[in-house]
């Protein structure tokens, strides 16, 4: 037995003494996020899980709102449909397909409390027709988010919390806490105007696994990282000119 | 299958519905009036009135020198026909054909054909129904025969019995008056004139005699009330062919109480769609009340469906809304609309997701159940540039797009409802703005794409045009700016945010 295979023994005893039940039987696959996977318990995202987005000012909410339409592009393959629950919705239905989304199959429900969306949130979380269930939530207790966890782990279905108010936010039993932010674009070299959508990704906890920071770009039809490279040398060489 | 009718009367209608309402007026006579030709005219007599001679059509300054102490109320034109339409409303639980009595409008008629059973025979259901309306309040005569036309004659001018067997309305017809046949005043009067006492003494003569001289309708009349002619009358609700009735033996005020009810009505109503290949789409819940208040719940589906257990669900989350206060005694759960239910391919493995998947279609039918049909969009490409205009409602849940989604525009990820006006500095005449400030904050634009120009859909409404800019700030925030008009222009320009990209 090699060391590495030593290794990986090891993280998956780790795992089964924290009680990380390991999701055998749902389809496994990439979801197209390359190495921000690996930092998840198995090194695959969690599909039976409930993710959540935090966003600090309301003029990043959609940033969240494209990255979590580039996990549905892949979470929506064959057809399958998607719920998109919200109270005061901005969500621009024609722009999803520009993350490879098909509009027409994510259905949208616009209700007027908060109490509404939990409600149906949890209702549809045990629908396993669906592939994924997104909630513009603001305030989710514990046992709430338990209960949708719970869901969940019978049918399968991703939940994605939205929380657009960073100042309510409370623990949770979220498999990830993300939090998406836009960064300065590049276009082509010596191209004029906007490059692809590009985001800095902080997962700030992640269950089982390792939290971490990484710049993703929406590459027309797919997640692409770039590398931090520049900003490192920006910084070295500040660093630099503070010695001298 | 013999057709029988019941006719009820309201000997005194307005009478005991006022005395319902003010039983104190129980030692007082009183009369309703109406006024015509600039005189107070009676229309309804009270029992106690009627004792002292006072009569309908009298003028109420006439009865009030019979009667002294006459309290005279105002009698309101159609309050009558409401009345029995509510009363044949209550009715509905006797017979599913109830209609209003459209000759003298005191009175209720009843297709009974084949309901009579249920109560233990003929004579228990007249007693029935006449001791239920007299524990109401109301005194009613009642008859039942072969035709409405028999059964209106005996309930009014009948005097030996009320049951007329079948194939015996004829008999019972010969001896009443000629009133007793539903005609107008003019005909009875030459009746009279000519000494016509009681039906058998007309009934022999040859039609054409009769014809020259009472008229057609006369003989349409005699004709109905015999049976040769066929009858129509106008159902109060027209009934519906999926009706599952309930009555209860003890009157139902609990929940599990209800959701039993319900669920033994869904399961021989599921019985008989399945039967036909069809499901429901919409489901009305009828509960009447021992105070005899009648209350509703309905229910709307998607995608017509005979599922038992998908169709309680629909109806649990409505139970709360049913105030049974001392108890239910009848369940009609009725369906006004059904549709052919597409059976779905039974699949060897798992069910494909998507949008046709049925637990999403009982998911959509559960939330419009609970929250309103109205939360749930579905959006579908137009053909159209206008933003706030591009998309449109799906009408079903199966409905596909006609066109594709244009993807060679950007588009912003969030579009503002409607667009916020900002402060910009740009350079004229096509430039993107060099910052502008939105919310207070000011923006220095680094990197910008445009303009699109959309031009306004002038055939609906009047404004400029609009140029639209994608930028980006130096923290990589991404906008959707536009200006609405020239700059130069007649009108005033403006910029505006519209939305954010991603």
């Amino acid at each position: 037995m090699t060391k590495r295979d030593l290794v990986c023994k090891l993280q998956q005893d780790i795992l089964m003494w924290q009680g990380y039940k390991s999701t055998a039987g749902a389809p496994t696959g990439r979801i197209g996020l390359g190495s921000i996977e690996k930092v998840f318990p198995g090194g695959t995202f969690p599909k039976r899980a409930i993710h959540e987005f935090i966003t600090v000012f309301s003029e990043d909410a959609a940033a969240s709102d494209g990255f979590i339409a580039g996990l549905l592009a892949v979470l929506m393959e064959e057809g399958a449909a998607c719920v998109w629950i919200s109270t005061s919705r901005k969500l621009f239905p024609a722009s999803l397909r520009a993350f490879n989304v098909e509009p027409e199959r994510i259905i949208f429900m616009d209700v007027k409390t908060e109490k509404d969306v939990l409600w149906i949130m949890e209702e549809a979380l045990k629908c396993d027709g669906l592939a994924a269930v997104v909630a513009e939530l603001n305030q989710v207790s514990l046992t709430e988010s338990r209960r949708l966890q719970l869901a969940v782990e019978k049918s399968g279905v991703t939940g994605f919390i939205l929380r657009k108010d960073a100042s309510k936010a409370t623990s949770t039993v979220a498999a990830a806490r993300w939090q998406i932010s836009p960064l300065p674009s590049t276009a082509e070299e010596g191209l004029p105007g906007l490059g692809f959508p590009r985001w800095q990704v902080d997962l700030l906890k992640v269950r089982n696994g390792n939290p971490g920071r990484w710049v993703l770009e929406w590459a027309g039809d797919a997640f692409a990282e770039v590398a931090p490279e520049r900003k490192e040398n920006i910084q070295g060489e500040r660093e630099n000119r503070q010695i001298g | 299958m013999q057709k029988r009718f019941v006719s009820i009367w309201f000997r005194q209608l307005l009478a005991d519905w006022q005395l319902i309402r003010r039983p104190e007026l129980a030692v007082v006579p009183f009369v309703f009036t109406a006024p015509d030709h600039g005189r107070l005219l009676i229309t309804a007599v009270s029992p106690l009135a009627r004792d002292f001679g006072v009569e309908l059509g009298m003028r109420s300054a006439d009865a009030k020198a019979i009667c002294p102490n006459l309290e005279v109320l105002d009698d309101k034109p159609g309050r009558p026909l409401k009345l029995l339409r509510g009363l044949g409303e209550w009715c509905v639980r006797y017979a599913p054909i109830v209609a209003i009595d459209q000759f003298a409008k005191d009175g209720l008629l009843l297709d009974v054909s084949g309901c009579a059973h249920l109560w233990g025979g003929e004579r228990e259901y007249l007693k029935e129904i006449v001791s239920r309306l007299k524990s109401k309040g109301y005194t009613t005569r009642v008859a039942i025969a072969d035709t409405a036309g028999a059964a209106w004659a005996v309930s009014r001018y009948g005097k030996i019995t009320p049951l007329i067997p079948e194939g015996g309305h004829t008999e019972a017809l010969l001896s009443l008056v000629p009133e007793a046949l539903r005609l107008d005043e003019p005909v009875l009067a030459k009746l009279r004139k000519l000494g016509f006492h009681q039906i058998k003494s007309f009934i022999g003569m040859p039609r054409s005699v009769l014809r020259r001289r009472f008229g057609e309708h006369f003989l349409s009349q005699l004709a109905k009330a015999l049976g040769t002619e066929e009858e129509v009358i106008q159902p109060l609700q027209v009934p519906i062919p999926f009706q599952e009735r309930l009555p209860c033996l003890e009157p139902i005020k609990t929940r599990t109480g209800i959701e039993i009810a319900i669920a033994r009505m869904l399961e021989s109503l599921c019985k008989r769609l399945q039967a036909e290949g069809k499901g429901l789409r919409t489901g009305v819940l009828t509960g009447y009340r021992i105070d005899g208040k009648i209350v509703h719940i309905s229910i709307g589906t998607s995608g017509a469906s005979h599922s038992v257990s998908h169709l309680f669900k629909l109806f649990q989350l409505k139970i709360e809304q049913i105030r049974p206060a001392l108890g239910i005694e009848l369940f009609i759960l009725d369906v006004p609309r059904v549709d052919e239910v597409e059976v779905p391919q039974e699949s060897m493995w798992t069910a494909k997701p998507g949008l046709d998947n049925q637990s999403v279609i009982r998911l959509l039918d559960r939330v419009a159940g609970k929250v309103g049909f109205d939360v749930i969009h579905r959006y579908l490409p137009a053909t159209r540039y206008w933003p706030e205009r591009s998309l449109r409602s799906a009408v079903s849940v199966t409905e596909k797009p006609t066109t594709d989604w244009r993807m060679d525009k950007p588009r912003p990820t969030e579009l503002l409802r409607r667009p916020d006006p900002i402060e910009v500095m740009a350079l004229i005449p096509d430039h993107p703005p060099k910052f502008f400030i939105y919310k207070g904050v000011q923006h220095f634009v680094v990197k910008a794409d445009g303009p699109e120009r959309i031009e306004r859909e002038w055939w609906l409404d009047k404004g400029e045009h609009r140029d639209y800019y994608q930028v980006e700030d130096e923290k990589g925030h991404r906008y959707w700016l536009f200006r609405s008009g020239h700059y130069g222009g007649e009108q005033k320009y403006q910029w505006f945010i519209h939305g954010f990209f991603a």
